[in-house]
């Protein structure tokens, strides 16, 4: 940091020029006004290819100043590479602080998942999308999908749901489970499991959802009904499991399968590094407490 | 012939009146005019390029008409021009109160999803959330096309021509609709299935009272389901009255060389 170019660092700060920030702004300001609604806006060109999270890093962008604390995950974790790649080019062209504290992180870019620690009013939480459209798959044309959504047509929605039953003999979906806003818009809540979906209901937090290569944000405000899609006799329901953490003995978190060995050995682990470390620190342990997994504790960067 | 189908004293479900759609210089169909009552089954014969199409797609609100008039006994605003409607309400009511059944199932049928769910759909674009019942009228009306009821998840893809168009039938069917529209419906199907599906759509008519707009260019076709006709040439009608009348007693030389032209075994 050099205070002699200091005027100069927060002229076209943070990678994008000022006129795209105003835009991604102004498409912020709509999606927000209309919850669930998805935002045409003009998407750029990132220093990363479509897929690695371009709409998120434009939205983080777009919002972010040199107060704020930030935290970048994927599956839920803070340490893999391109939640690390991505907080260190914030850390560069924006010079703030960031921080795999879900608790102190005012912005929150993520992939995947929501943190298990409930989230706070001035926390924004901002989604990596891949496809804004949750009826796309049943319905190839967009002029359909709009007309769709602008008369409140969502029928075909349970088309899939249906499938799903009569399939599986329950509802599947395991990510990506559609959600109405406010009984209105249907929305994608991007690729998070349906363990997070009851997170998105009366948030504290404000939830943005952006799609770099579609070129679409969305978002749900703070306090906002988001209600997951289900049939009377079917209803939604999030996934369980029979195990608790193998590292810090959580109950009530959302556990990824991690094979150790060709033997068939595996454990089940909290997909929120954060939320487990933290645990772990306070005392908590699991059945596999001490395993190899458990010592490396690599610092923010 | 079913008695109280489109009597007079009824109100017509369906009224058009000079009807035409112009292609910018080249003649889609010109000053058709007819009315349909409940129950009713009226055929629309003719070569190809003769309009048929057209006017159904013009009738079934798919393509605006150049001028005239397609009016619609519906539940909500009662005889309404088609095309006066807003865009949600004509969607609405589409969805609701008609049917379309196209040549190709492939058109029709959503092919990426199971025969079972193309023919609940309907069901819950009218608000049905209850995945049980649904599974109930789905198999209902599978035995009612007569489908093996053990084949409903597969997907339409691994269907044969002739059942595949018979999910279509019970995927038009299943919401109750009062105007079912069917552009040739047998078209690419040889003529055993053929015959076996207008003995199955003729039942369901009756028993439905269905109102129904068959666009046909096969006479027997015609013949069987239709009471009434309508022969198109070039984009005019040129002839209209009771099947057995056109069929058997053919006015307008282009009619008589239709009839005539029909291949004997």
């Amino acid at each position: 940091m050099n205070p002699s170019n200091a005027p100069e660092r927060y002229y076209n700060y943070a990678y994008l020029d000022e006129q795209t920030k105003r835009m991604i702004r102004r498409s912020i300001l709509k999606a927000l006004a209309i919850p669930g609604y998805q935002v045409p806006f003009g998407s750029r060109e990132m220093p990363v290819p479509y897929g690695w999270g371009t709409g998120g890093i434009q939205l983080t962008a777009a919002i972010i100043g040199p107060e704020d604390v930030y935290k970048c995950i994927d599956q839920g974790a803070d340490d893999t590479t391109n939640a690390v790649s991505i907080r260190r080019f914030f850390a560069k062209v924006a010079d703030v602080e960031t921080t795999e504290d879900t608790g102190q992180a005012t912005i929150i870019q993520s992939r995947h998942r929501i943190p298990e620690k409930p989230l706070k009013a001035n926390q924004v939480m901002i989604f990596q999308v891949p496809q804004p459209e949750p009826l796309r798959g049943l319905e190839p044309r967009e002029t359909e999908t709009r007309a769709m959504h602008a008369y409140a047509e969502y029928g075909l929605q349970y088309v899939s749901l249906y499938e799903s039953v009569s399939a599986y003999g329950r509802i599947a979906t395991g990510a990506g489970y559609p959600v109405m806003i406010e009984e209105r818009y249907l929305m994608s809540p991007s690729p998070i499991p349906k363990f997070d979906n009851p997170k998105l209901n009366d948030s504290e937090a404000v939830l943005l959802f952006g799609a770099g290569r579609e070129k679409r944000i969305y978002a749900v405000p703070p306090h906002t009904t988001v209600r997951s899609l289900d049939f009377d006799d079917y209803p939604f329901e999030v996934q369980t499991w029979e195990q608790s953490c193998a590292l810090c003995g959580s109950e009530d978190s959302y556990l990824d399968e991690v094979v150790l060995d060709d033997a068939g050995q595996k454990m089940f682990v909290c997909s929120d590094s954060h939320h487990c470390a933290e645990r772990r620190e306070a005392g908590h342990a699991g059945p596999m407490a001490g395993h190899a997994l458990d010592q490396s504790k690599e610092p923010a960067q | 012939m079913n008695a109280p189908a489109g009597r007079l004293d009824v109100e017509p479900l369906l009224r058009v009146t000079d009807l035409s759609k112009w292609y910018g210089h080249v003649l889609g169909c010109r000053d058709v005019s007819f009315e349909l009552r409940p129950g009713e089954v009226l055929g629309v014969v003719g070569e190809s390029g003769s309009g048929k199409t057209t006017l159904l797609n013009c009738i079934s609100g798919k393509l605006e008409p150049s001028s005239g008039l397609v009016e619609f006994d519906t539940y909500r605003f009662g005889l309404k021009n088609v095309y006066s409607l807003s865009e949600p309400d004509r969607r609405r009511m589409q969805r609701e109160e008609w049917g379309f059944v196209h040549q190709n199932p492939r058109d029709g049928l959503r092919m990426r999803v199971s025969g079972g769910a193309n023919v609940a759909e309907p069901l819950m674009y009218l608000g049905q959330r209850h995945y049980g019942k649904m599974r109930q009228a789905t198999i209902d009306w599978l035995e009612r096309v007569e489908l093996d009821t053990r084949r409903i998840d597969d997907k339409p893809r691994n269907f044969s021509g002739g059942m595949q168009q018979r999910i279509q039938v019970a995927r038009n069917l299943i919401h109750g609709p009062r105007l079912v529209f069917m552009d040739e419906p047998t078209g690419g199907l040889d003529v055993s299935v053929q015959a076996r599906l207008l003995d199955l759509l003729r039942e369901l008519v009756r028993d439905l009272n269905l109102a129904v707009i068959i666009v046909t260019h096969d006479m027997a076709v015609a013949r069987l389901m239709a009471d009434r006709l309508i022969v198109m040439k070039g984009g005019h009608v040129v002839e209209t009255g009771l099947t057995d009348q056109v069929l058997d007693d053919p006015q307008h030389p282009y009619s008589q060389l239709l009839v005539s032209s029909v291949l004997q075994i």
